[in-house]
């Protein structure tokens, strides 16, 4: 895979009334799936982010970069309303799904996060077997209507998240019993068999050896094509080799936001600049 | 040698750093010590009072029995009133005729068998005779204890050598005890009347039957009611309310009701149950009530303490999959929690069983002769028993006492592998 993409071509498409968010990735064949604007979170009376607005286009990886405590999980945490299950938090402004406000009182969040799934830091498979982890969502949802179709489900859910050929013999013994990377492959597939239009990856490799992170890294290159892919990262080069676009927090403001290439190689905000060439964070 | 700064001199900081570690080392072997000696104190402790117990105690299981052929002799027995005609003396006039001996006009000699062989010959016989009229007349085996008083003596417990009047028995009910026994007629076994029997006012009929049921009819009802109220209680507190000034107040709240005085909880249900519901007291439901009340705070801090033990990644991996609120905690959270809501459940049930006053606030003190009849007949219960017999005047009742409180622990020791099995059974499922 390339470790860069040249997005540079995709400049010229003007940017519509937001001066931080340059471009949308990929050019005009990336529709926007998510579009935030103006939003701020408060954790009680600290606020954790400021007036964010951004543009996350479909079946493509925005990376979102940024020092320890910059907001960008909360903003992950925003777009699946995640935040809802903190006591004290606020969430202000406007997260677009498909042009839905996602905190409208309509939505409901059960339903919301069917269609944005979520992957975890620290892999978190339920203390099930493997086929109960990657089951449970379409049970819940009502996905399926009988044995065969569940085990069809758990079965393409599992390949595509790459982790078929490792536990395909031993899919009734705990998903706890796994490595680490397995495990967060399994949490992948878990998150796929709800059939998510996003899936939201909060560093999800932070916990993994060099190995199990390539592994996870093919693995979100692939889902690229079917879904809308929004990562939080710690590694600089993690957010160049998947992401297409790449949005900089800091201090809980989005300084930044364009397509991967551009950002690494020609930022225009000097703290980006910083950042990415290692003088802080 | 300040701290922070490499010493400069090698040798001296070689030698500091020989004496530190020596100190060090012998620190930890004197806290090592420490521990060590808690525990032998502790286990000494055990020992003790169980070795006590035990050997108060092991004695109620030895029991006498005394087999003898009767004559049912006519002259004795009125025939048209047979429950009227007085089978104890006839009993013992037969005893003594065994061992050659005859009655005096007064009855004293029958009188004083009759304190040495239990009234329950006499029963025996009159159910017999009553059932069927044509034994008057034969011959009858009956078999039966000796009163506790002889079996004291038997036990060795009761010695000739105390002078005539500073004991229970004379010396011609000796004599006739060391003839009976010499005559084959006494066989000792196990005492199976003290497990099968209830509470009697003869001591050799005593036993701890209908306690043991009323205990676990009472621990039933605090179950079925401390447990599921606790837990959801509980569920409902951790994983659902709003963190505000009214879920801290419940909270203070129910940690000090757990450092309530039981009796005051007896005092809350002889008030509420008792006089304004009108459960009939000294039942197995208002006892159950009562202790459901008292539990219940010790459930709902364990089921807390074990929900908050949970990590919050599996709330959160379920919530992401887009499991409900109620979906999360009863599929994933809850399940996860079990072994700690288990083990808390059955030690404030342990507990509940082992409680004495609040059921004394509520008449559960009455002499009950029997099993209880249902969930609100008249029952007693372990602790209870141990504190009745405890407090009566008859020697052989305080084997007893000992004897009910090793059940009473057997009873507790039971549970409390009930817990360890279920425990681990849930934790199975990781």
């Amino acid at each position: 895979m390339p470790a860069q993409r040249d997005d540079s071509q995709a400049h010229g498409s003007a940017p519509v009334h937001i001066t931080v968010d340059r471009a949308h990735a990929g050019g005009p064949q990336h529709a926007i799936k998510i579009r935030a604007r103006d939003v701020n979170v408060f954790y009680g009376d600290k606020q954790a982010l400021f007036d964010v607005s951004l543009d996350v286009p479909e079946k493509a990886v925005t990376a979102l970069i940024g020092p320890s405590g910059c907001g960008k999980s909360t903003f992950l945490r925003c777009i699946n309303r995640m935040n809802d299950t903190i006591p004290g938090a606020t969430v202000r402004g406007r997260i677009e799904l498909d042009g839905e406000d996602v905190n409208d009182r309509a939505i409901d969040p059960v339903i919301l996060r069917g269609r944005v799934g979520m992957v975890f830091q620290k892999p978190n498979p339920f203390p099930k077997t493997i086929f109960e982890n990657v089951a449970y969502g379409a049970r819940i949802h009502g996905l399926t209507t009988s044995k065969s179709e569940l085990e069809a489900l758990v079965e393409t859910s599992l390949k595509k998240a790459g982790l078929w050929g490792e536990v395909a013999d031993r899919l009734h013994q705990p998903g706890t019993g796994l490595s680490g990377g397995q495990q967060q492959r399994l949490v992948i597939a878990r998150a796929i068999a709800v059939s998510p239009e996003v899936i939201l990856m909060d560093e999800p490799c932070s916990a993994l050896d060099p190995i199990a992170t390539a592994r996870i890294e093919e693995l979100i290159d692939e889902l690229r094509n079917q879904y809308c892919i929004v990562i939080v990262t710690h590694s600089m080069a993690q957010a160049a080799r998947v992401s297409q676009k790449t949005a900089f927090f800091h201090l809980g403001k989005l300084v930044e936001a364009g397509p991967t290439g551009e950002i690494f190689t020609n930022p225009r905000d000097s703290r980006t600049q910083d950042y990415i060439t290692g003088r802080f964070g | 040698m300040t701290d922070g700064a490499l010493p400069k001199d090698k040798t001296a900081f070689r030698q500091g750093l020989e004496t530190r570690l020596k100190k060090r080392y012998a620190q930890e072997r004197r806290f090592r010590l420490y521990g060590q000696l808690a525990i032998v104190f502790a286990l000494g402790f055990l020992v003790m009072l169980v070795g006590r117990i035990g050997l108060q105690g092991y004695s109620t299981f030895i029991d006498y029995q005394v087999t003898q052929t009767i004559y049912v002799d006519p002259a004795k027995v009125n025939a048209a009133d047979i429950v009227g005609s007085n089978f104890d003396r006839l009993v013992a006039e037969q005893m003594l005729a065994r061992m050659g001996e005859t009655d005096d006009e007064s009855g004293e000699a029958s009188g004083k068998m009759m304190d040495i062989i239990s009234n329950d010959f006499g029963y025996q016989l009159l159910e017999m005779v009553r059932d069927d009229p044509s034994l008057i007349g034969k011959q009858v085996t009956l078999s039966g204890p000796v009163k506790a008083d002889a079996a004291l003596y038997y036990k060795g417990e009761l010695k000739r050598s105390t002078p005539q009047d500073e004991r229970k028995l004379d010396d011609r009910q000796l004599t006739w005890l060391d003839k009976m026994q010499a005559s084959g007629a006494v066989s000792k076994g196990f005492n199976l009347d003290f497990l099968t029997k209830s509470d009697s006012t003869e001591p050799e009929q005593a036993g701890v039957l209908g306690a043991v049921v009323g205990s676990a009819m009472m621990l039933l009802v605090t179950a079925v009611l401390a447990v599921p109220i606790g837990v959801l209680a509980a569920t409902y507190l951790e994983e659902f309310a709003p963190k505000n000034r009214w879920t801290d107040l419940i909270e203070v709240n129910i940690n000090n009701l757990a450092a309530v005085p039981s009796i005051v909880y007896g005092l809350l249900g002889l008030a509420v149950f008792i006089n304004w519901m009108h459960v009939p007291r000294s039942s197995p439901l208002v006892g159950g009530l009562v202790l459901a009340l008292m539990a219940l705070p010790t459930v709902i801090i364990a089921t807390r303490s074990a929900l908050k033990a949970v990590p919050p990644s599996i709330r959160e991996a379920a919530l992401g999959v887009g499991a409900s609120r109620t979906q999360t905690v009863f599929h994933h959270v809850l399940p996860l929690a079990m072994p700690g809501v288990m083990t808390g459940a059955i030690l404030s049930l342990a507990h509940a069983l082992g409680e004495t006053a609040p059921l004394l606030m509520i008449g559960m003190i009455s002499f009950v002769p029997g099993v209880p009849e249902g969930f609100t007949g008249a029952a007693t219960v372990l602790p209870v028993q141990v504190f009745i017999w405890e407090n009566a005047s008859e020697r052989a009742f305080h084997e007893r006492t000992a004897a009910a409180i090793l059940v009473l622990l057997a009873f507790m020791i039971i549970m409390n592998l009930a817990a360890i099995l279920l425990r681990r059974r849930f934790e199975r499922r990781w």
